[in-house]
């Protein structure tokens, strides 16, 4: 008797990746956090518990540290993707029909989500929509470490003040989309297993 | 949090005194290794991966790296000719926001008359100029964005020397890697050479068109922006050109060195 393995889902070169990304989006998100606390502009904190780094400048020390992780491997990443054709495959096209209707269809508990080869349409838009936040992430926060070299991108953006709101909601979109990954990956833990062993 | 006293209230007396009293602690003993042990702790991350990483050394030693590393990348990345915007006298933030590693209650002052600004390094004409001299050079002003390292920002309004042709008038060595700045509170830092000769890098010697007050840093500060505020020294007593690196008071508890904008 012969067993078949299943086919590989997830190469290895695309979950050194993601768990890449996972840590720096991490190290960024609750470094961030502390350094927000340092003068928010919202009238509410961030619970220090949560935030990394001691105080402003170890959390400055790992921000700056961990965005080198997040654009490098996020440039690789959307590279590869791109000219690999990969992009087009798994992750386009979106049409916002049927998108609606799997998205009524998941808030029914009717999706069908256990095929992790082949992406329904919420996650292709959930997918697509981490990739964007992740780029407007990165574009104000360049705004932020360097207002006045990048001056294109500053009045693009709206200015140092407004940067910083935009990197704010940025970062919520990401977190966001954190929770409902964590929270899915829960529901369906075949998907984690494939991320982690590839199949 | 930061150790700062933040300037636009918001703490209440209680948190102000705790911090006054952090403060006092970290100045008494300002420890490098102590500051950014504080810097590796990982906080809410340890209770999601349920490890502490309290005690890495190394992951100190990384963090010490890449910081230098962002030194020569914002070196690499700063353009000598480019300008920070410029406001209109109406977007001008008042009130300014106090802003110092104490509380606006300790602000040294010093009478005019007893303050010189003291040379020394490689520089060919070290002698002292006194507040006067100073204020009979070519002046100049800039309505510009101070950008704070805690994230806040406000425009004000300044005047002085351009700082370049204050370099050129002691014969300070251009060539040099650093200008070093020493202040009457006990602040110092440091700044590359490239920024020194930025053209909007002002000595400065008032605030919205009067004598700097003493909050902003009477006599004398380096008004920079193209570097955040704890680059931009206050209360200067005495500044010096060097290649060795003589680091500053943020900086050597973990902030930046370059600290550009």
């Amino acid at each position: 008797m012969t067993v078949t393995r299943p086919p590989i889902i997830h190469p290895l070169w695309l979950r050194l990746m993601h768990w890449a990304n996972a840590l720096a989006f991490l190290l960024l998100l609750t470094s961030g956090w502390r350094i927000y606390n340092a003068s928010p502009f919202w009238p509410f904190r961030i619970p220090g518990d949560l935030t990394l780094g001691g105080w402003l400048g170890g959390a400055l020390l790992w921000h700056f540290a961990a965005m080198w992780l997040l654009v490098g491997n996020g440039i690789l990443y959307l590279t590869v993707n791109l000219f690999s054709g990969r992009l087009m495959r798994r992750f386009l096209p979106v049409r916002p029909l049927t998108l609606l209707a799997e998205c009524l269809a998941a808030l029914r508990g009717k999706l069908n989500h256990q095929d992790p080869a082949h992406y329904n349409q919420v996650q292709r838009m959930a997918y697509l929509f981490a990739m964007v936040d992740l780029v407007v992430l990165v574009l104000s926060g360049l705004v932020l470490w360097k207002s006045v070299q990048f001056s294109g991108l500053r009045e693009l953006l709206g200015g140092y003040e407004n940067a910083r709101r935009i990197h704010f909601v940025a970062m919520t979109g990401g977190f966001a989309f954190l929770l409902v990954h964590l929270l899915m990956t829960l529901l369906f833990p075949v998907t984690l297993r494939s991320m982690l062993r590839g199949r | 949090m930061s150790r700062l006293i933040r300037p636009h209230g918001g703490l209440s007396l209680r948190d102000q005194v705790a911090l006054l009293r952090e403060s006092r602690a970290l100045l008494e003993q300002p420890s490098r290794r102590q500051f950014l042990r504080g810097a590796v702790t990982l906080g809410g991350l340890s209770l999601l991966t349920g490890c502490s990483v309290t005690d890495g050394a190394s992951a100190e030693q990384l963090l010490e790296k890449v910081s230098r590393l962002n030194d020569q990348a914002q070196g690499w990345l700063f353009d000598p000719e480019r300008l920070a915007p410029t406001y209109a006298e109406a977007e001008i933030t008042r009130p300014f926001p106090f802003n110092a590693f104490y509380d606006r209650d300790s602000i040294q002052t010093v009478a005019e008359d007893d303050w010189e600004l003291e040379l020394s390094g490689m520089i060919r004409n070290t002698r002292a100029w006194s507040i006067n001299e100073l204020r009979a050079l070519p002046q100049q002003e800039q309505i510009t964005r101070h950008i704070c390292v805690e994230g806040w920002s406000a425009i004000g309004r300044w005047g002085g020397v351009r700082f370049s042709d204050f370099l050129q008038r002691i014969g300070a060595d251009t060539t040099a890697k650093y200008v070093g700045f020493k202040c009457f509170d006990d602040y110092y830092t440091s700044i590359d050479m490239a920024t020194a000769l930025h053209p909007q890098t002002l000595l400065t010697l008032t605030y919205d068109g009067q004598p700097l007050p003493p909050e902003y840093g009477h006599p004398v500060k380096l008004r920079m922006p193209t570097k955040l505020g704890y680059k931009n020294p206050k209360y200067i007593e005495a500044m010096f050109v060097t290649n060795a690196y003589p680091g500053g008071y943020w900086e050597d508890m973990g902030y930046n060195w370059f600290g550009g904008s």
